[in-house]
């Protein structure tokens, strides 16, 4: 059995549909909401590289490195908005984030 | 420039530089320029009327400016001047200056006085534009400028519950009257196609036994127009049916009450039966219809006013019941008699007014009777203008040689009565004699009680809180005087001139005009401004020498009645009205009328109108309209606030499903 095309884009769905379950199931803190976000973004690095690699168009895998820089900078400030919002508020959980409530 | 342009305006200029300068200019200032107006007023209006009486004057008519020129509809702002004009603004002007003078002094200390006389001057310039008119809807406008004004100063206390509800019930019977004189002028407009009161006087003869259809049935054209009227005229004068205000508006000021009973307001029903009377001539049912309302009210006023207690509601039974007279005079057809009275009325019944005023003043605002006495020494002027007065409007005097004022006017008005031979008029004789009884009766109750026997001042609220006051920290004395130790002061110069005045008039007016009204061959005075039968004076002058005699006798015999139950024998009233316990509880009752339009009118309108603002507009308007939109719009939301929960994990679930809805739409199209 050869690895084709399909099963990279089998494996990025998964990936992609456990960040997506994670954030929406997810009730206990914030920390795990920036797991599965970056999660999807992995599923979608995946995706952009496997079809760069199946469709021989380097454009694909430059993307990818774009979108690692974006996550690392997204995981670096949620990360600071997390560490200044538990100073503020002395909670995480995700139940009790709801300001926004109209 | 024509001194009636000076008459009738003066007093609104005073009125409204005084009313909108208010507190700006001052007590004094607007004192001074109201008073000022009405005095030139009344100096400017003395020449006309003695014009008249000498015959040097003539009927004139000064037209100031077009009103309403609307097809055949036409009439100005014009003044006419005639005698009736005359005689009605030197009544008007006279008490109308002395009460605002008298004001000066009664108003001292309240603390709107600006307000106060600004008004008072509005109700005589109201007034003076009615007598003044020279058209319906001119008079009209008076007519309710006057119900206005009447309103204004009745509820000028508003701060108390009675007196705003007595304004307003002043303002309501007086529109149920309006009502019928607002018919009148329409149908008067209707027949003679024009509203101006000469030009109807004149063809009014010509229209007599015509009819007319009216609420689905012919009538007699002109005994339809002149109860209609009538009725107009019953409201403001208070007459049997519409009276029940007038008691009411005793809540204003007592120099309120004076201008109303005696100059302004209640005079104005008289004043247009009698402006209208060529038209009135043309109807014997009208006629006979005026001739019974006014008999009616007056016994009916008579009897009401001989078992009050409040000094002030005495009197204005008083005056319902002297209105009546004067009905009963132009409804046998002399006018003149009628004006003659009017024109004594107002000198003692102002003077009484404000001699009650002054005796309040004296006695701290205690107006109940029954806590006064023995005030004869403590304020020995107002008891002289109050007997001058009360020997007034009982009619002392003797026959064919001297009286006061009441006695000439009240004994034509009889004479007259009697001379008609009609039905009507005996029926009016009568009643006139039996109410010139119970005037007589309760004019002297009211000395009796006021001014002799021992004070009785310890018993009053007033008097406690007075004394209360002047002793504080000194200790009580006792007093087993019945005084409770208080000590009624003189009224000042500013109220005992006007009483001063008014008591001269009071006592000379009839001697010094009865000629002119009332005697044979006075065509001349007149000059046809109201009908004057020469006839009916030769038979007034012919009637038995027991007619001229009753009121005189009934006159004695009502103070022989109050001087046994009041003087020599105290506790005879009491018992009296024990014996007929339920007939006294009538007339007490003011003969249940308030009850009984409490019952028909006031409940049934309350119920109405609370079913209308219960069922009609918080059931359906309100439900359906306004707070049924805003149901909607409050659900709308509550619903749309549901869908923001707040959660992040919500959003991106939206925003996901959203999303990928999109992209289907797409991919599938």
């Amino acid at each position: 059995m050869t690895i084709g095309i399909e099963h990279y884009v089998t494996v990025s769905s998964i990936l992609f549909v456990l960040g997506v379950l994670g954030i929406f199931l997810n009730r206990k803190n914030v920390i795990t909401i920036l797991m599965s976000i970056e999660l999807i973004l992995l599923a979608v690095n995946i995706n952009l590289v496997a079809f760069s690699a199946f469709l021989g168009d380097l454009t694909g895998q430059v993307f990818a490195m774009f979108v690692l820089t974006v996550a690392a900078g997204e995981a670096a400030i949620g990360l600071a908005i997390l560490v200044l919002y538990f100073r503020d508020r002395g909670t995480i959980a995700v139940d009790d984030v709801s300001h926004m409530k109209g | 420039m024509d001194p009636i342009l000076l008459i009738v305006f003066l007093p609104l200029l005073a009125a409204i530089i005084g009313g909108l300068g208010n507190r700006a200019l001052g007590n004094t200032a607007v004192k001074v320029l109201t008073t000022g107006a009405l005095f030139i007023a009344c100096a400017l209006s003395w020449p006309i009327f003695l014009g008249f009486v000498s015959g040097q004057s003539h009927e004139h008519t000064v037209s100031v400016l077009q009103w309403v020129q609307s097809g055949s509809l036409k009439f100005d702002w014009a003044f006419r001047v005639d005698t009736l004009t005359a005689i009605m603004l030197v009544v008007v002007t006279t008490v109308s200056a002395l009460v605002h003078l008298y004001s000066w002094g009664y108003m001292d200390e309240d603390p709107d006085q600006p307000r106060f006389f600004a008004y008072l001057s509005l109700f005589t310039f109201a007034m003076l534009m009615l007598v003044t008119a020279d058209n319906l809807v001119q008079m009209f406008f008076g007519w309710e400028g006057v119900g206005l004004a009447s309103y204004l100063l009745i509820g000028f206390w508003f701060k108390k519950p009675s007196a705003s509800a007595a304004a307003i019930k002043a303002f309501v019977v007086n529109r149920v009257g309006d009502l019928g004189f607002m018919l009148g002028i329409f149908g008067t407009f209707l027949v003679f196609n024009t509203v101006s009161i000469p030009e109807i006087l004149v063809r009014a003869p010509a229209m007599a036994g015509s009819t007319i259809h009216f609420l689905g049935g012919e009538w007699d054209t002109m005994t339809i127009l002149s109860i209609l009227l009538f009725i107009g005229a019953m409201g403001k004068s208070a007459q049997l049916g519409l009276h029940t205000w007038l008691p009411d508006a005793m809540e204003g000021p007592t120099p309120v009450s004076a201008l109303i009973h005696a100059a302004t307001m209640v005079t104005a029903g008289v004043f247009m039966v009698c402006r209208l009377s060529p038209m009135f001539q043309t109807s014997p049912v009208a006629m006979d219809v005026v001739t019974y309302v006014g008999a009616a009210t007056l016994l009916f006023a008579a009897t009401i006013g001989t078992t009050q207690w409040d000094i002030k509601r005495v009197i204005a039974y008083s005056t319902c019941s002297q209105l009546g007279y004067m009905f009963v005079a132009a409804g046998v057809g002399a006018p003149g008699a009628a004006m003659f009275h009017l024109f004594t009325h107002a000198f003692f019944k102002a003077l009484l007014f404000l001699g009650a005023g002054s005796v309040i003043h004296a006695m701290h605002h205690e107006q109940d009777m029954r806590f006064y006495g023995g005030l004869r020494k403590h304020i020995p002027l107002t008891f002289w203008a109050m007997m001058a007065g009360t020997l007034a409007i009982t009619g002392v005097g003797i026959v064919d040689v001297v009286g006061l004022a009441g006695f000439y006017s009240k004994d034509s008005i009889l004479e007259a009565a009697y001379a008609s031979h009609s039905v009507a008029g005996s029926f009016g004789f009568w009643m006139g004699i039996i109410a010139a009884l119970l005037t007589s009766f309760y004019s002297w109750r009211l000395m009796f009680l006021t001014f002799w026997g021992k004070p009785r001042w310890d018993q009053s609220e007033h008097v406690q809180h007075a004394v209360h006051d002047d002793h504080h920290g000194h200790g009580h004395a006792k007093h087993d005087d019945g005084t409770a130790g208080y000590h009624p002061h003189e009224s000042p110069l500013s109220m005992l001139i006007p009483l001063g005045l008014l008591s001269l008039g009071a006592v000379i007016a009839g001697l010094l005009f009865h000629h002119e009204f009332i005697s044979a061959g006075t065509g001349h005075f007149w000059q046809g401004s109201v009908t004057f039968s020469e006839e009916l004076i030769h038979r007034m002058h012919g009637v038995p020498t027991w007619v001229k005699w009753a009121p005189f006798g009934v006159m004695i015999t009502g103070l022989g009645i109050a001087w046994y139950g009041y003087i020599a024998n105290p506790g005879f009233p009491a018992k009296f009205a024990g014996a007929i316990k339920p007939i006294y509880t009538f007339v007490y009752n003011k003969w249940f009328f308030d009850e009984l339009y409490d019952r028909i009118f006031v409940r049934p309108a309350f119920w109405l109108g609370d079913k209308f603002w219960k069922l009609g507009d918080i059931g359906v308007i309100d439900r359906f309209g306004p707070n049924g939109s805003a149901w909607v719009v409050a659900q709308g939301s509550r619903l749309a606030s549901k869908l923001q929960t707040g959660f992040l994990y919500s959003y991106a679930l939206v925003m996901l499903l959203g999303l990928t809805a999109a992209i289907t739409w797409v991919l599938v199209h």
